[in-house]
């Protein structure tokens, strides 16, 4: 397409739009052209949805005339101009640098912020929804980055961990009543454990075979969750479960709460704010160990292991324990994770460990560049936030009138920003790669040399 | 002339098969040899079987560190079921019963591969620091010690870079330390590749057709880099190689093999002129035809 001459260039985006607006049409005309309705006699009728099949047809059309059109030679203008300044890294490979201290900076004073903004009854929403929420998949993500950025084993059933540690917290801290703080190393020590169980079986596959058997192993553990009634009560879930206290004190209405000990007005901010500085340190925690472990001879390992395994293993690396602990610390992460989730929710059941997790967690490491720290945060905040942000998109409604509820155009619309993302940045938002050690100067390793692991 | 390595009734067969049929030959401490052979002679698998990525089908491969008497020890440690057997400053290896990391890692066998496998994504010098995982490992306390910046770990990364300085001095790729491996041109490639086994600090560096892609200024370069480690480090070298002006200038010894079997095994200039060799690289007249092959036993 580049090597042709202008005229042709745009008839042909013309045709190949058409030729997609035609695959549209065949696609959507069962799926929207047509709607089963009920009419008073309980008699099903067909009723035709001309106008809205065509819009989406149009849709396409457009998108994919827009990408013929614009897009595509804009990339290729990019290739170009990328090959000719071999070695030098794109201008975001600085970006992370110069980010962490203000994504650090701002997470501290991020529920300050939202109080002052949104007053003590607003923020609630602001700091449980968005900042909680965003910062247990920072922490999932920065978890399954050490397995699959850095170690390179694509690994689909990372919820598995997450359920351990969050059953693990919540049988231990009900049956034995331990603390939370007692009982997040032991979370986090039996998901690594589990970790390494699921290593063992897999240590010998590859690629999309390892996939599809991390795959099962996230559906086997939710099974055993959902089927295990005596242990996990099954579909019904675990309830009441113990939530942290500050210290002792618990985050209640008694007379020993939180608010009277200290003589503060009522209200579940504590808690929550409390809850957001903890897991603010799991994930700033869990990123320094990270940022550690690649300077050390392991993290190395894991990194040249994604490169290349026949070549580690002729360097005299046992490529089985360098597997084995990068899945024992990546599900360890998933482990914290989940037990501050248990002790966060305060009921767990097996619908929050689906699938669907696992590929939201691996959509965050993959969109923030495989191995990024920073990536991986801006992507969990564009994601897990950009989701929940939706949902407050009432604006919408004054555009696509009353009937129009953009809570269920969410993932239509999160789908739309996955491509648009993997069109524009194909190797993650941060795709440079920093050395762990330099000997003259700190240079970035440009995404399209770093390989994305087959074993 | 003390033997290192020791390659007895090798055979390795996949399926019907034979690729390496019934191959016996020695390395002496300190040689240079090269194992030469047409396509597809089986010259990789011998290199395979002999750095663990295969299990010979038959055959023993012994491999001594130290004071020669340990040889005295090849009989009884083929009788028990063990890898490896240590006597005063000497050690004996049989490599056919170890896993590939361990041929690294303890009989200190280096290799290089035919297309070259560097960890591309990688600095030049992360390399060179990957080649001394072990000893880095351990000084880490195997980790459990480096995540809290315990122990000595900071003196062996600096030792570390010190070697990897070495090597990169030695192969002329300091200036390219901190790029990535994948942006280095191919013959620094190559090189890197050496460089990168020689940090694993091996008795015996097996070097998988290295002069492949070279310009004959390269391959000089080559070989002068082979004759200074053989030299300076006290490592004996094996190599594949197709380019005889690599094979005849700086070999020791030449094992010749044709369609896995052995065809003559001798000092450089008498395999030049050996009729079996010449036979099996360029091929006979057709009235010679039978002679030959009579005389090569085919």
């Amino acid at each position: 397409m580049a090597t042709a001459p202008a005229k042709n260039d745009i008839a042909g985006a013309f045709k190949d739009a058409g030729f997609w607006a035609l695959v549209a049409l065949g696609l959507f005309l069962p799926l929207i052209g047509f709607r089963a309705v009920q009419d008073i006699h309980n008699e099903l009728t067909l009723e035709t949805r001309w106008p809205l099949l065509f819009a989406f047809v149009a849709i396409v059309a457009a998108g994919r005339l827009l990408h013929n059109l614009l897009i595509a030679p804009w990339r290729e203008r990019r290739r170009v101009a990328a090959r000719a300044a071999v070695g030098a890294p794109h201008w975001s490979a600085r970006l992370g640098s110069v980010l962490a201290p203000l994504f650090i900076g701002f997470a501290l004073a991020y529920p300050a912020i939202a109080v002052w903004l949104a007053g003590a009854g607003g923020a609630v929403k602001w700091i449980d929804n968005f900042g909680i929420q965003i910062l247990i998949y920072v922490m999932l993500g920065f978890g399954l980055n050490i397995v699959v950025g850095l170690a390179g084993l694509l690994d689909l059933g990372y919820v598995a961990f997450y359920a351990v540690g969050a059953y693990s917290y919540a049988l231990l801290a009900q049956t034995f009543g331990f603390s939370f703080f007692m009982l997040l190393p032991v979370a986090g020590i039996l998901a690594a454990f589990w970790g390494m169980m699921l290593g063992f079986p897999v240590l010998r596959l590859r690629g999309d075979y390892l996939a599809i058997v991390t795959l099962a192993f996230g559906e086997i553990i939710r099974l055993v969750l959902i089927n295990w009634v005596p242990v996990t009560n099954g579909y019904a879930g675990i309830a009441s479960i113990p939530r942290p206290t500050f210290f002792g004190i618990p985050f209640n209405a008694s007379d020993e709460g939180f608010a009277a000990v200290f003589g503060l007005p009522l209200s579940p901010i504590y808690r929550l704010v409390f809850l957001y500085y903890i897991i603010l340190a799991l994930a700033l925690l869990n990123s320094f160990v990270t940022v550690r472990l690649r300077r050390l001879p392991v993290g190395r390992a894991w990194e040249a292991l994604r490169e290349d395994e026949i070549a580690c293993r002729s360097l005299g690396i046992n490529t089985t324990n360098t597997k084995l602990t990068a899945f024992a610390i990546g599900a360890g992460f998933g482990g914290f994770a989940g037990a501050f989730f248990a002790a966060r929710q305060g009921f767990i059941s097996p619908e929050s460990f689906t699938f669907m997790e696992s590929a939201t967690i691996l959509s965050i490491v993959v969109l923030g560049g495989m191995g990024s720290q920073i990536g991986v945060a801006i992507a969990a905040i564009a994601m897990i936030g950009g989701t929940e942000a939706l949902r407050e998109l009432d604006v919408l409604k004054e555009v696509f009138g009353n009937d129009f509820d953009p809570t269920q155009y969410r993932m239509l619309l999160f789908g739309f920003a996955m491509v648009l993302i993997m069109v524009v940045r194909p190797r993650g938002l941060i795709a440079a790669r920093e050395a762990s050690v330099h000997l003259a100067a700190r240079k970035k390793i440009s995404g399209a040399l770093v390989r994305e692991g087959r074993g | 002339m003390t033997a290192l390595l020791r390659v007895e009734h090798l055979t390795m067969r996949f399926g019907g098969l034979v690729a390496v049929n019934d191959l016996s030959f020695t390395t002496n401490r300190g040689d240079i040899t090269a194992l030469i052979g047409p396509n597809g002679a089986g010259k990789t698998t011998v290199f395979n079987c002999i750095t663990g990525f295969y299990k010979p089908s038959e055959g023993r491969i012994a491999l001594a560190h130290g004071a020669p008497e340990i040889w005295e020890e090849l009989a009884a440690l083929t009788q028990r079921d063990a890898r490896s057997v240590a006597r005063g400053d000497g050690a004996l290896f049989l490599l056919e019963r170890m896993p590939d990391y361990l041929v690294a890692h303890r009989a200190k066998v280096a290799r290089t591969f035919q297309n070259i496998r560097l960890f591309s994504g990688m600095s030049v010098l992360e390399n060179l620091l990957v080649a001394q995982h072990n000893p880095l490992m351990a000084a880490s306390g195997y980790t459990a010690l480096g995540i809290f910046g315990i122990g000595n770990y900071g003196r062996a990364e600096r030792a570390a870079i010190a070697a990897a300085r070495h090597w990169l001095d030695l192969t002329g790729l300091t200036d390219r330390a901190d790029d990535p491996a994948g942006d280095l041109p191919y013959g620094a490639q190559r090189r890197l590749e050496i460089a990168r086994a020689m940090c694993t600090e091996p008795v015996l560096l097996c070097l998988d057709e290295p002069a492949a892609g070279l310009n004959p200024r390269e391959t000089a370069e080559l070989n002068e880099l082979i004759l200074r480690i053989r030299s300076d480090h006290n490592v004996s070298v094996l190599l594949i190689e197709h380019d005889m002006s690599v094979v005849m200038e700086i070999s020791d010894h030449v094992v010749v093999l044709d369609y896995g079997v052995k065809i003559a095994d001798n000092v450089p200039a008498a395999v030049r002129d050996d009729p079996k060799v010449i036979a099996a690289y360029l091929g006979v007249e057709d009235k010679e035809v039978g002679r030959v092959e009579a005389e090569v036993g085919l």
